[in-house]
């Protein structure tokens, strides 16, 4: 999961980098779909869900907000040095700090609300070995299998794998369930274990970097006006100038 | 010389998708010696299309793996080529298979990769938009082969005339990459014009209230000749329409000569699937709605009672003949 900028107010930005300091941060929607996705799957075959992120050390504020939705233990990893890190970077230090623990599912968002990247999670799953089932819109777990209905840009494949697996959900997934009064209070006494870089046996080479940012010819506003009695004709008259009727 | 490869997506009678063809219409101008990588069925039959818009070298394999198995398969000829061959620069389009396969790729490699760039400035340059496409970031990237995943759209689909020369893949797909399976697929063709290729797109959002009022815009569709009907990420998730109808960051991009959006407030997220639009009107009843930043004509109104309108005096206009 993922620490980002509040979706719902104007992007800041800062050498072409998204501003992220003194800006409001919110665990990223897109994950608590993720986080609700994880919860249904213990409270129907057992076990226990840990949230993990890397990010600064106020990433801990999405991870709380995880573990008072009733998620069970957090985990931070959170180094000065991993700022600005790629995709490869961020899925190499996930990598190893989830390789070798016990896990059946690793789940995590199609895409971060800030860098729309999308490919963290796939390049996760193939440095630690998994097979992938992405945009997943219905997740089912069945003794050691998992399926989902994937999007398509014709419809959805139905995709199954067996586990352990990496699976990322779509807002639509489920409907998440806001934190209780009771899982806030519950999530202050739960676990959250925190690694630096040192704590990891990784090597970080971040190969892509900001030369340039230009502002693009904004398209100019045309105008607006109150729906009255000539809107139909004036739409129309559109469409008959741009030749399309 | 260095290699520009081009993965492509194919359909299984031979199909390139076209925004393989738009980035290999815009890889020529880099420099390099171009090629296209196709897996799958329909892969070899591709060929022709991918040389002529511009692929020297096709490689092909129409091995159903590569369909039945998301990503793995794939993911391990590509590295298997990449290690045979050593190209510099590996584009893909920003598609569903191409965005997974690419991230694999980038770690069997430890290769760069860049996401939804906008323009392609060279061999290790690339330009994407943030911020709902009012700042352009360029990105340097080093080492080889250095990945990029492009936005459809970008680039206009040109043929050069060439021909490719086709080399089949020979690669082994061990069984422990056969695990992601694809058992069943729900998918059609949609009636009527492709949206990406529509020139008329009408968009419905929220603002329509609910999946019963997509009628409105089916109906006016069928009086326009190449209307195509689309919708916000919004109301896919809610269900309303499929997921073919999504158009923005995670469904598709168009570029139609006119888009008209109903009920559709603005969202980045959709934003950067329409900007390219030549005529953008925009329908909502919020009069602060950031579409109308950018619609050529705005109208501050119920979607609903517009529309209704407009499927009027379209019908009158035309004879209610598309």
């Amino acid at each position: 999961m993922k620490h980002v900028p509040d979706p719902n107010l104007p992007v800041e930005l800062d050498g072409g980098r998204l501003r992220r300091d003194g800006v409001q941060c919110v665990l990223d929607p897109g994950d608590e779909f993720g986080v609700e996705a994880g919860l249904r799957l213990v409270e129907e075959h057992g076990g226990e869900v840990t949230l993990v992120s890397m990010g600064p050390p106020a990433a801990a504020e999405a991870i709380k907000r995880g573990l008072s939705m009733g998620a069970h233990r957090g985990l931070l990893i959170s180094d000065d040095a991993l700022a600005g890190a790629d995709a490869l970077a961020t899925a190499t230090v996930l990598a190893a700090a989830l390789g070798g623990r016990d896990f059946d599912l690793i789940i995590a968002g199609v895409e971060s609300t800030d860098g729309y990247t999308g490919t963290m999670p796939s390049t996760l799953a193939e440095l630690l070995g998994l097979p992938q089932l992405t945009f997943a819109t219905s997740l089912s777990v069945t003794g050691s299998s998992v399926r989902v209905d994937r999007q398509s840009p014709d419809g959805y494949q139905v995709v199954e794998c067996p586990l352990p697996a990496l699976v990322t959900v779509t807002a639509g997934v489920n409907e998440p369930r806001y934190p209780s009064f009771k899982g806030i209070m519950a999530a202050k006494k739960k676990p959250m274990e925190e690694l630096a870089l040192g704590d990891l046996a990784v090597e970080l080479d971040v190969r892509q970097k900001v030369v340039q940012v230009t502002q693009a010819e904004e398209r100019r506003a045309g105008q607006v006006v109150a729906a009255d009695g000539d809107t139909a004709g004036r739409i129309a008259d559109l469409l008959a100038e741009a030749k399309v009727i | 010389m260095a290699g520009v490869w081009v993965y492509a997506e194919v359909t299984s009678d031979g199909g390139v998708d076209t925004a393989a063809l738009e980035i290999l219409t815009k890889a020529r101008t880099l420099g390099g010696e171009l090629a296209a990588v196709a897996l799958g069925p329909g892969a070899s039959a591709a060929a022709g299309r991918l040389g002529e818009h511009g692929a020297a070298t096709v490689y092909a394999s129409d091995d159903e793996v590569f369909a039945d198995y998301v990503a793995q398969p794939a993911a391990h000829a590509l590295h298997h080529l990449v290690e045979k061959h050593a190209p510099e620069l590996i584009l893909f389009a920003t598609n569903y298979d191409s965005r997974d396969i690419a991230g694999r790729l980038s770690a069997k490699t430890g290769s760069p990769l860049m996401s939804n760039a906008t323009d392609l400035l060279g061999l290790d340059r690339a330009r994407t938009a943030v911020a709902g496409g009012a700042t352009l970031v360029d990105v340097a990237l080093e080492g080889s082969p250095r990945l990029v995943l492009v936005r459809p759209k970008s680039f206009k689909a040109e043929p050069s005339g060439g021909a490719a020369e086709l080399v089949p893949v020979d690669v082994d797909v061990p069984g422990e990459l056969r695990l992601a399976k694809r058992v069943e697929r729900h998918e059609a063709a949609a009636s009527g014009p492709r949206l990406e290729d529509a020139g008329v797109v009408l968009a419905g959002g929220r603002g329509l209230g609910e999946a019963g009022n997509f009628k409105l815009l089916d109906e006016l569709a069928s009086l326009i000749p190449n209307a195509a009907v689309g919708a916000t990420r919004a109301v896919v998730d809610a269900g309303w329409v499929p997921y073919a109808y999504q158009i923005g960051q995670t469904g598709k991009a168009v570029k139609p000569d006119v888009y008209i959006a109903a009920g559709i407030s603005g969202a980045t997220q959709h934003i950067v699937g329409m900007k390219g639009a030549k005529r953008v009107v925009a329908i909502n009843k919020d009069d602060d709605a950031p579409i109308f930043q950018m619609a050529d004509f705005g109208v501050v109104g119920d979607a609903l009672k517009v529309l209704e309108q407009l499927i009027d005096e379209v019908r009158s206009r035309t004879g209610g003949a598309p």
